[in-house]
C-alpha cells in the first residue's frame, strides 16, 4: 500500500492531541500530512469560533481540542498544556463566558463559541484587573499555570456574582451575596495547580481583584 | 487517538438512530471523561454523537407534585446552583459540588456524569491487564494496587469502584433515570440502574448496547422534617474523588423517632452503594450515638476488604455513625 499525501487545510501540522512535536518535524516541514498504511487517516471538520474577540474560520482534524486549535492553529501559546487531562487546569479558557479546562473540550464540540483566553483578558494596554492583582501581589513564580488562574479567576469571580454555591458555602440553599473568604477561593479555585506553591499570593490577589 | 466522525444530533431520537447506523459510535456529553479516555486509547470510537445540544435536554422542569426532571445535557454547575434543587435537594447539590472542579462542572453533563467510567489505575493504563476494559484479560488490582477500592460487591473479576458523587445522592434520594434506545424509551431506578461486576465488570449499568440518558427524574420533595447530607473523605481536601462518601436521607417525626432513612455509599463499590441493613436498623426509634454506631455496624460487618483497604470499613463506619448525628442534632 503506497504512502499517499493529502493537502493540508491548514499552515500547521495536524494533531493527534497528545504531540509535543514541533510544528513542522512530524511531517518533516513538507505542508503535508504523510499517510502511513495500518494507520486510519485523519477526519476533517469546519469550525467556526469567535476567539478574542475575532472570527475564525478553520477546517481541522476532528481529534483537535480547543488547546490544541488556540496553541497550533492560532499560535495563541497563553493557555498551556500542563497534563491534558483536565487535572491541572493551566489550559483553562472561558467557553461562552464559563471557565473550562481546553484540553478537554474538542473545537468541534464547541463550533460557533465565543472563546477568551488569556490573550483577550486586557484591553490593549491596560490589563486586566486580576491580571494587575497577580503583579501587585506576586502571584507567581514561574508563570506557567498563570494563564489558567487568570481565566479560572474570571469565571469564577461571576459564578460568585452569578450565586452560585460551592462546597464550603454555608447556607447552601440560601439565595443572596457570597461572603468571598479565603477557604471559598481556594475551594472555587481547586481545579487549578500551582506546583510553585504560589497559592498564598494568589488567594489575597484574587480577594483583591473582587473587592 | 484514533480518528473519529463527529455528528450532532439535535433530537434524541434521531441521537439514537445515529449511533444504530454507527456500531463504533459513542454519545458525546461534556466529555471530560470520555474524550480522556480516548487519548489514553481505553476508548476508541468511530464516530462521536455530540448529544449536549438536544433540544430541551438543557433544562430542569419542574412536575405538578415539585418533583423535577433533569435534563440529561444538564451542566454539573447549572445543577448545583438551582435554586429548585439547593431547597429541595440540598444533598444533591453538595454532593455535586464537592465532586471535579469548577472548570469541570461547566463542560461536564447529568447523563456523562452517570456513565463516568472508573478511575482504577490499571482500566486507565492499556498495557495493563483490565476485565474492564478488555474482559478475560484479568484483574492485577485484586493482588495490586487497591487501597482506594471497593469492600462491597467486589468479584474475581474486578473490584473497582463507581467514581460520581451526584449517583451517590441521586441513590439516596431515589432518583429515576429515564433512557431511549432503539425499542424505545424506559425508566429505570437509581441504584439499580448500576449493577456489581459479577462476571461482566465490562458492564457498568443496565443500559443495553445504544441506549441514550435523556433525563433523571426526582420525586416530590422529602417534607420539612427531612435532613440531607452528603459527606465526602478524600486524600486531600479538595478536587480529589472520594476514599468513601455518604448520602443521608433522614425523615424525623417531631417526637425525633426516625420514619424513614436512606443511606448511600460512594467510593466503596462497584455503584453507589444502598446501606440497607443500616437503615432497618434506624427505623423506630430516635438516633442515638449508641444507635448510629449499631446501625453502621450492621452494614459494615458485612464488608469485604482488599489486603490494602481495609481502613475503608472504619472510615465508612465513621462516616455513616458521624453523619447520622450530625443530622439528628
Amino acid at each position: 500500500m503506497p504512502i499517499t499525501d493529502i493537502p493540508r487545510p491548514l499552515g500547521k501540522k495536524l494533531q493527534d492531541g497528545r504531540s509535543f512535536f514541533p510544528s513542522g518535524v512530524a511531517d518533516g516541514g513538507a505542508g503535508r500530512v504523510r499517510l502511513v498504511p495500518g494507520i486510519e487517516p485523519p477526519i476533517l471538520a469546519d469550525v467556526r469560533l469567535r476567539i478574542n474577540g475575532t472570527e475564525h474560520q478553520l477546517t481541522i482534524d476532528t481529534r483537535t481540542s480547543l488547546l490544541d486549535l488556540l496553541r497550533e492553529h492560532l499560535d495563541l501559546t497563553g493557555a498551556k498544556k500542563g497534563c491534558d487531562h483536565g487535572q491541572c487546569g493551566a489550559c483553562t479558557i472561558l467557553i461562552d463566558g464559563r471557565r473550562a479546562n481546553a484540553c478537554l473540550a474538542l473545537a468541534v464540540a464547541h463550533n460557533g463559541a465565543e472563546i477568551v483566553s488569556v490573550e483577550g483578558l486586557a484591553d490593549g494596554d491596560i490589563l486586566h484587573p486580576l491580571q494587575r492583582a497577580f503583579i501587585e501581589h506576586d502571584a507567581f513564580q514561574c508563570g506557567y499555570c498563570t494563564p489558567g488562574q487568570l481565566c479560572s479567576a474570571v469565571g469564577m469571580l461571576d459564578e460568585v456574582r452569578d450565586g452560585w454555591p460551592s462546597a464550603v458555602t454555608p447556607l447552601l440553599a440560601a439565595e443572596g451575596e457570597i461572603e468571598l473568604t479565603a477557604a471559598e477561593i481556594r475551594e472555587r479555585m481547586n481545579g487549578n495547580l500551582c506546583r510553585c506553591g504560589a497559592y498564598a499570593n494568589i488567594v489575597p490577589a484574587i480577594g483583591d481583584a473582587a473587592a | 487517538m484514533r480518528p473519529f466522525r463527529f455528528e450532532r444530533a439535535t433530537d434524541a431520537q434521531q441521537a439514537v438512530a445515529l449511533l444504530g447506523d454507527a456500531p463504533d459510535a459513542r454519545y458525546l456529553g461534556g466529555g471530560t471523561n470520555l474524550v480522556d479516555l480516548m487519548r489514553l486509547g481505553v476508548e476508541t470510537p468511530g464516530t462521536l454523537i455530540d448529544v449536549t445540544r438536544l433540544v430541551g435536554y438543557d433544562r430542569i422542569d419542574e412536575g405538578d407534585d415539585g418533583g423535577l426532571r433533569i435534563g440529561a445535557a444538564v451542566r454539573n454547575s447549572d445543577l448545583a446552583a438551582d435554586p429548585r434543587v439547593r431547597e429541595r435537594y440540598p444533598v444533591l447539590a453538595e454532593a455535586v459540588l464537592h465532586g471535579a472542579s469548577g472548570q469541570l462542572r461547566n463542560l461536564a453533563t447529568v447523563g456523562g456524569n452517570l456513565l463516568q467510567r472508573t478511575r482504577c489505575a490499571y482500566f486507565t493504563d492499556v498495557t495493563k491487564p483490565c476485565n474492564k476494559r478488555a474482559l478475560g484479560t484479568g484483574c492485577p488490582a485484586r493482588e495490586g494496587r487497591h487501597h482506594n477500592h471497593a469492600i462491597f460487591g467486589h468479584s474475581e473479576h474486578c473490584v473497582a469502584t463507581h467514581p460520581s458523587d451526584m449517583a451517590v445522592a441521586l441513590a439516596a434520594l431515589g432518583a429515576t433515570v429515564h433512557a431511549l434506545g432503539p425499542a424505545g424509551a424506559r425508566t429505570i431506578p437509581i441504584p439499580g440502574f448500576y449493577r456489581l461486576p459479577e462476571d461482566a465488570p465490562h458492564r457498568d449499568t443496565l443500559l443495553e448496547p445504544g441506549e441514550l440518558i435523556t433525563a433523571v427524574e426526582l420525586g416530590p420533595p422529602p417534607g420539612r422534617q427531612t435532613r440531607q447530607r452528603y459527606r465526602k473523605v478524600r486524600e486531600r481536601r479538595s478536587f480529589a474523588f472520594a476514599l468513601a462518601s455518604v448520602a443521608a436521607v433522614l425523615d424525623l417525626e417531631s417526637s425525633g423517632t426516625v420514619s424513614d432513612v436512606r443511606i448511600a455509599l460512594g467510593g466503596v463499590a462497584h455503584m453507589p452503594w444502598r446501606a440497607t441493613r443500616a437503615e432497618v436498623a434506624l427505623r423506630g426509634a430516635p438516633v442515638t450515638p449508641e444507635r448510629a454506631t449499631e446501625a453502621a455496624q450492621a452494614e459494615l460487618e458485612y464488608a469485604q476488604p482488599l489486603r490494602d483497604n481495609s481502613y475503608k470499613v472504619e472510615l465508612a463506619h465513621n462516616l455513616i455513625a458521624a453523619t447520622l448525628m450530625e443530622l439528628a442534632a
